[in-house]
């Protein structure tokens, strides 16, 4: 029924991020955001979310333009939502942007993010194991969550 | 798909398409039952008319504002004039008109009509609510008819039907509604009658009144009952009615008028057509199988069935669960004109007695024995009050909500709360009082020395006309301190607070006033002649249950106030106990000085704070006085924060108390929790031209004093800055 969409306790930080990892694991792409010297430039990737939402993995080659970006300044944005190209999405839909910095995973670190990865996107193993591949995560500060069109909260994540 | 149809041709199959109400009429026909003539708009018309017009898609998006489980009924009925507002502003496609012209006209040409809902799902046996959806006797016209098909078609978002969306399995892509166009039959008497009594399946239950039916189904008209034996169609009882007005067409519309001396002491019914009524709800019962209730009247000798649905459980279930509470507040125009006599001349004047016979006691002077029992009786009479302001002062509150229908409805205006510019006054005791600040306000600004000595906090005792002008106020309106009454304990906070108005940086808001003579004249032009009078005593009624909304919260607000003052005076005595006692302790605890209060349960409340840090950046609520400002938050808890309050503030908090508006001259905007448009909160910010967003949920915790907000009352939303 429609109206039970939206029938769950924004302000209640357990709920929300409960809304989060059901929004996460829903959703298999993301707009990534970088900047080329103060030029925004955004791309759509494969994303994935580690269990406790602080890091979100993406793959990328190392010739792109986003790599390059973030080598240069690894200050990165990331938005996630369930939009659906219809009027509905104005009162439906949520989107989540994410900032943080962004980097290149290695070592056990990366194993444990892959593990994820492949998990949810099994047909990009060839394209993420290739040398040319990079790992990348972005280290999340702060979720801004957007629901029912305008309302808006705040997560800043903890060390 | 028909989009007309005719009520000979509504087969099975299409009862789909027309609705529980036009099937079932068709079924009458069609086995001889006299009917009025009727046409059926499909629920096809209704789909075409939302989704070609974008309504469907700003009714969720009005639906969705907020979760459903934190809206008040009151927002529930805002939400409801809102959505009605948009059917009566969206005119209907003219492809539909073309279609829908034709039929009607050939039918009914200029003949008077009513114009009924027939829902899908309403009127079947898993879900009948009666009377959530509307109808319109008496309509004239193609233009007229099909102006009211729209407000049929918005009346499936009425408040009584949000009320009950649930059950209603009301749904904004599903829900639709079809229409039936029935010849008006002006009946010289007219009712309802009951197959079944809900309270004694052996009886059937036939209720008359004189004139159009629409009277006692809108409550107006009283009606005489009898109960007539299933068995054997013995008449059984006859309740009488007091007889004195009946429901009449007039004007495009009805009208309520006085009947002859001779009708008053006639029942509208003799035994005979008694029984002729009650045959015809047996035989309706055998048509479908379960007994029916039945609407009827009588043209001449002739008896007609208006309309017929199953009475089910479900609708008697309906009446005990607490929303039947609320829609009993919904009163009608007679009624609500009694209920303003009564308030007025009875129930007010009786507060303000009850409030002034207390002073005789001091508190402070009471042994504490005695201090328990008068805490006990102050304590009783405050929450007789208050019983009585749920019993009156609430339900009078619907003066301003039935004046809003009839603005909206007549003069269409953009914005669906314009009709409140109309109802605003100066003469609002909270106002009155704020004004009597702002002149003590004024005279310390005129008066530095006035002002040191009210700084140098030893009073002002060089000053004897101001002395006097305070003391005047304290008499009148108390010291503020502990929101309401005579309770002076304390009369610093005032002194700081006409500091703060004589000293605020800008001159501050006004009151706004403006041109009411001309809103009144612009308002009343919209009516024919026939019905200025109406039109006036309407806004008379809607003006006083205006006013009314925020001084009687003054009034019980005193009567609050002495209990208290006498609360207060016990919490000060037990301060050295070692446990926490609360207030319905304190007079057992005031008696028996080895008084243990019960253990608190635990607070299972503890949210998951190890991942992260939680706050609200932007926070929706309803638009309730329009304009921006930016500023620090200030969360009222309690009284401190009150006495604290600084100019340019924004007040944040869960309901604003009339008592509590004296800070308003000094704020830049209001955020409450409570929400509604009709509320204190909204009143006095439209009153003081203040931007102000009600019903934003849990506003008091996810907003911290200090946080510096922009409060956008146009679009009702509150942005906290990082």
């Amino acid at each position: 029924m429609d109206f039970e969409f939206r029938e769950v306790k924004v302000a209640d930080p357990r709920q929300i991020t409960l809304e989060l990892k059901a929004l996460f694991t829903s959703q298999g792409l993301a707009v990534l955001s970088t900047h080329d010297h103060g030029q925004p430039y955004c791309n759509l990737v494969a994303f994935a979310s580690s269990e406790d939402l602080k890091h979100l993995a993406f793959a990328t080659t190392r010739a792109t333009r986003k790599f390059t970006n973030i080598d240069e300044d690894p200050r990165a944005s990331m938005l996630i939502d369930n939009r659906s190209n219809r009027v509905a999405d104005f009162h439906e839909a949520m989107a989540v942007t994410a900032t943080g910095h962004a980097q290149e995973t290695i070592g056990p670190e990366k194993d444990g993010l892959l593990k994820l990865y492949l998990a949810k996107h099994p047909h990009l193993e060839d394209f993420v194991m290739s040398p040319s591949c990079a790992l990348m995560r972005l280290e999340v500060l702060r979720y801004y969550v957007v629901s029912r069109f305008q309302h808006v909260m705040v997560l800043t994540m903890k060390e | 798909m028909n989009i007309i149809i005719p009520l000979d041709s509504i087969a099975d199959a299409e009862a789909p398409e027309a609705g529980g109400k036009a099937f079932a009429l068709s079924r009458l026909f069609l086995s001889g039952i006299r009917v009025p003539q009727a046409l059926c708009i499909s629920r096809e018309a209704y789909e075409m008319y939302v989704r070609s017009t974008g309504l469907l898609e700003r009714i969720s998006l009005e639906l969705s504002r907020k979760d459903f489980r934190d809206m008040r009924w009151e927002e529930l009925w805002d939400s409801s004039l809102r959505i009605r507002s948009m059917f009566l502003n969206t005119a209907m496609p003219s492809a539909l008109v073309k279609r829908l012209r034709g039929p009607i006209e050939d039918l009914f040409g200029d003949r008077p009509v009513a114009v009924r809902s027939s829902a899908l799902g309403e009127d079947s046996t898993s879900a009948s609510f009666a009377g959530l959806h509307e109808s319109y006797l008496n309509v004239q016209g193609i233009y007229s008819i099909l102006d009211h098909i729209r407000l049929v078609w918005a009346s499936l978002w009425s408040d009584a039907a949000l009320l009950y969306r649930k059950e209603l399995e009301l749904d904004v892509h599903h829900s639709t509604m079809a229409v039936i166009i029935q010849e008006l039959i002006a009946g010289r008497k007219s009712g309802v009658v009951f197959g079944r009594s809900p309270v004694d399946e052996g009886r059937a239950v036939i209720e008359a009144i004189y004139g159009l039916n629409q009277g006692f189904v809108d409550g107006m008209v009283e009606p005489d009952r009898w109960s007539v034996a299933r068995a054997d169609a013995a008449i059984m009882s006859h309740e009488e009615a007091e007889r004195e007005r009946y429901m009449a067409p007039a004007a495009n519309g009805t009208s309520l008028e006085y009947l002859e001396p001779e009708a008053r002491l006639t029942p509208p019914l003799n035994p005979e057509e008694v029984l002729e009524v009650f045959r015809l709800a047996m035989k309706i019962e055998d048509l479908f199988g379960v007994p029916q209730d039945v609407e009827w009247t009588y043209e001449g000798k002739s008896l007609y069935a208006l309309q017929a649905r199953p009475i089910t459980a479900t609708a008697s279930r309906g009446l005990s669960d607490e929303r039947y509470l609320y829609r009993s507040l919904t009163r009608s125009f007679e009624n609500l004109k009694k209920l303003k006599t009564r308030i007025e001349d009875e129930l007010i004047p009786e507060m303000e007695k009850a409030a002034d016979a207390f002073p005789s006691a001091d508190p402070a002077h009471l042994g504490n024995d005695e201090l328990a029992e008068e805490i006990l009786e102050r304590s009783a009479t405050y929450k007789a009050w208050e019983r009585a302001y749920w019993k009156y002062f609430i339900p009078f509150a619907h003066g301003m909500r039935l004046f809003g229908r009839v603005y909206n409805d007549t003069l269409r205006p953009h914005d669906p709360y314009e009709f409140m510019d109309l109802l605003r006054s100066s003469s609002m005791l909270s106002i009155e009082r704020n004004t009597q600040l702002e002149r003590l306000a004024a005279q310390v600004k005129q008066s530095p020395g006035l002002a040191a000595a009210l700084r140098e906090a030893n009073g002002a005792s060089a000053f004897p006309a101001f002395e006097e002008a305070l003391s005047r106020f304290i008499r009148t309106f108390g010291d503020l301190s502990c929101y309401s009454a005579r309770c002076i304990r304390d009369d610093s906070l005032i002194r700081a607070l006409v500091l703060k108005l004589a000293f605020r940086p800008s001159s501050g808001v006004q009151a706004r006033k403006q041109g009411m003579e001309d809103l009144e004249e612009y308002y009343l032009s919209f009516f024919p002649d026939v019905h200025k009078s109406f039109a006036r005593e309407l806004l008379d009624l809607a003006r006083a249950s205006y006013r009314l909304r925020d001084d009687d919260n003054i009034y019980l607000g005193r009567i609050r106030g002495h209990w208290e003052a006498a609360l207060e005076e016990g919490k000060k005595r037990l301060t050295g106990r070692p446990i926490r006692i609360s207030d319905e302790d304190i007079p057992r605890a005031l008696k028996d000085p080895g008084f243990e209060p019960p253990p608190e349960t635990e607070n299972l409340g503890e949210t998951d704070k190890t991942l992260v840090m939680m706050r609200a950046r932007q926070l929706v609520g309803q638009p309730a006085g329009s304009g921006i400002a930016t500023g620090t938050a200030r969360v009222i808890a309690g009284e401190k924060d009150l006495s604290g309050f600084m100019a340019g503030e924004i007040i944040v908090c869960d309901a604003l108390d009339p008592n509590m508006t004296f800070i308003i001259p000094l704020a830049a905007g209001i955020v409450e929790r409570r929400g509604g448009m009709l509320i204190h909160g909204a009143i006095i910010a439209r009153e003081y031209g203040l931007p102000c967003v009600t019903g934003v949920p849990e506003a008091v915790t996810l907003i911290r004093t200090g946080d510096v907000l922009t409060v956008d009352g146009y679009l009702g939303i509150v942005v906290i800055s990082d």
